[in-house]
């Protein structure tokens, strides 16, 4: 009989990524209605210091495959341990992060077990025993509530939408056999982006720009406001197609959904696509000075300005707020 | 080169989306239906593949009856033949399920690469590459921004959050698609004409024989949550509203 709530813990460079975080407190929520154990599996080289940090988060057990070969993460490999983990131990509920290498892995993974799995889910619970996971779906003008006829259940979880709260348990180590196949794929190089900044579907803050921001170089008011507020820049599809910011900038139905505490949208009007990727921010600010612009519907607040007047204005404010 | 890529038909992304009021989906009335844009992506680097290597293109959909228009699309660009998994059993079809589907086509054709789009905009489950890959014991590339053909192999370029990976992987394999890999063209009038000649394989879920049952089930669909109706900030000049709005994202939201 499946029992418990596994997670499947996410490390890079030796260092758990904060979806884990947020992985094993949900998982511990949803364990302990029913009074089951929170397990974790854990991949890479060199990592078995990091189950203990799982363990503070609610996690009782962790499995660890420590090896050269898990680490860079290539899914073949990785999806050859945790399919095997996840098929010795039974668990009845699955919970991957909803990240790019999350996404990659999980379905990977849900295949091999022939399992059902939901992606990107803003909210899990058990009703009756069973997971019940509910996912936006069209970038979230509309959501479904997933339910599952194979077990174990699995689902994604989307970052940034569920609390990390410490929680201690053993987070006691068991190590498991990583003895997989040659992948057929090799990670060559890994080219690390410098600039320190966030990844927009990971940002607490964003602001971003759109057709309204006029060219490339007037993003930079966003630059220094997003700085003070240690958050990420983002655009919309009108400012990506314009070549004024790079693809992996894009917040929309055909770029990123992020859901980030704030998200200050200026010069952007809303298009349907542009406010289905936005609009499950925790608080919504638009500046634009085009009162009837539809990304109004969906702020917070909302400043009818000139956004190049009200932005430097709104940096220096932050500035004192936030020193 | 035998290339395979498969596409899915989903609303535009102007769509305004509507739930049935019974929960039991969308309403499809209003809908105006295209190509997945990130199968789009698929299918160009497929001609681009072709054009540069020689071979022949495949679009493989798994869609009701309409989405042999989205076919017809692929083929008007460029693409050679196609097959239709056209079956009423799939109308509820999941991620595995339709994977197993292609996958039970595709293993009957020739193929050293399959493109799929890394998701389909309207589900967006972002599963039916990997699982596809996984069902033809392939390696799987996902979200490539890049791809280099090298005989038996490919180098591709994948964005991971604050990284870029560039890999390389045996073939066959599943490569799937993401905004900047290309640009999608658009069908020529001699190619639209073209493509009305273009064989069409269409098959339903006995002819391919695969189960359909899904594995996980949307059991209701629900609007999204409404956001109480938000504040206009008041104030004569720029720098008094800015005051005040950092004052309310501060005090009231907590959001600074």
């Amino acid at each position: 009989m499946a029992k418990g709530v596994m997670i499947v813990a996410e490390q890079r460079d030796g260092a758990l990524r904060k979806i884990s975080l947020e992985l094993a407190s949900t998982a511990r929520k949803l364990a302990d209605q029913t009074g089951d154990e929170v397990s974790a599996i854990l991949l890479g080289a060199g990592i078995e210091g990091l189950a203990a940090e799982l363990g503070k988060f609610g996690v009782d057990k962790v499995f660890v495959g420590d090896n050269a070969a898990l680490e860079p993460y290539v899914t073949e490999a990785h999806a050859a341990v945790t399919a095997k983990v996840i098929k010795d131990n039974d668990p009845a509920i699955v919970l991957f992060g909803a990240s790019v290498q999350g996404k990659d892995l999980s379905a990977r993974v849900a295949a091999k077990l022939a399992g059902g799995l939901a992606t990107d889910c803003t909210d899990v619970k058990v009703d009756g025993g069973n997971l019940v996971a509910t996912r936006p779906m069209y970038a979230g003008k509309c959501f479904g509530e997933v339910v599952f006829s194979t077990s174990p259940a699995m689902a994604s979880l989307r970052p940034n939408v569920f609390p990390a709260a410490e929680n201690a348990k053993a987070g006691a180590v068991t190590k498991v056999d990583v003895a997989v196949d040659a992948p057929k794929s090799k990670v060559l190089e890994v080219q690390k982006d410098t600039s320190g900044k966030v990844d927009l579907t990971e940002a607490n803050v964003i602001v971003s720009g759109g057709r309204g921001m006029k060219g490339p170089d007037e993003f930079k008011i966003l630059e220094e406001l997003a700085d003070i507020l240690k958050g990420t820049v983002g655009a919309s599809r009108a400012a990506v197609d314009a070549g004024w910011r790079p693809q992996k900038d894009q917040v929309g139905q055909t770029g990123k959904v992020v859901s980030p505490n704030l998200y200050i949208a200026c010069g952007i009007s809303g298009a349907i696509q542009h406010l289905a990727g936005m609009s499950s921010s925790k608080c919504i600010v638009a500046i634009n000075k085009d009162a009837e612009a539809p990304i109004f519907t969906k702020a917070d607040y909302g400043v009818i300005d000139d956004l190049f007047k009200v932005v430097p204005e709104l940096t220096a404010v932050c500035k004192k707020l936030v020193a | 080169m035998n290339i395979i890529a498969c596409v899915k038909q989903v609303p535009d992304t102007e769509a305004q989306i509507k739930v049935k009021a019974d929960g039991s989906g969308i309403e499809e009335g209003q809908i105006k239906w295209v190509m997945n844009p990130y199968d789009e992506f698929g299918v160009e680097e497929a001609l681009k593949l072709k054009e540069k290597n020689g071979g022949d293109v495949t679009i493989v959909c798994v869609g009701p009856a309409r989405a042999m228009e989205t076919i017809r699309t692929a083929l008007a660009m460029g693409a050679d033949k196609g097959v239709h998994i056209c079956d009423p059993a799939f109308d509820n079809a999941d991620a595995f399920v339709t994977a197993n589907a292609l996958a039970a086509v595709i293993k009957t054709l020739p193929h050293d690469v399959i493109f799929c789009g890394q998701r389909a905009i309207d589900d967006d489950s972002g599963q039916v590459g990997s699982m596809l890959a996984e069902a033809l014991n392939v390696p799987q590339l996902t979200l490539v921004t890049k791809l280099e053909y090298a005989g038996s192999s490919v180098k591709v370029i994948r964005p991971i959050e604050g990284a870029q990976l560039s890999i390389e992987t045996a073939l066959p394999a599943v490569v799937t698609c993401q905004k900047g890999l290309n640009e999608p063209r658009y069908a020529s009038l001699p190619g639209i004409m073209k493509a009305k000649k273009k064989p069409v394989d269409v098959k339903n879920a006995a002819a391919i024989g695969v189960a359909t049952d899904a594995k996980a089930k949307v059991a209701k669909t629900i609007p999204p949550p409404a956001r109480p109706p938000g504040k206009i900030i008041c104030g004569d000049e720029p720098a008094q509203k800015a005051a005040e709005l950092g004052r309310l994202l501060r005090e009231e939201a907590k959001a600074i």
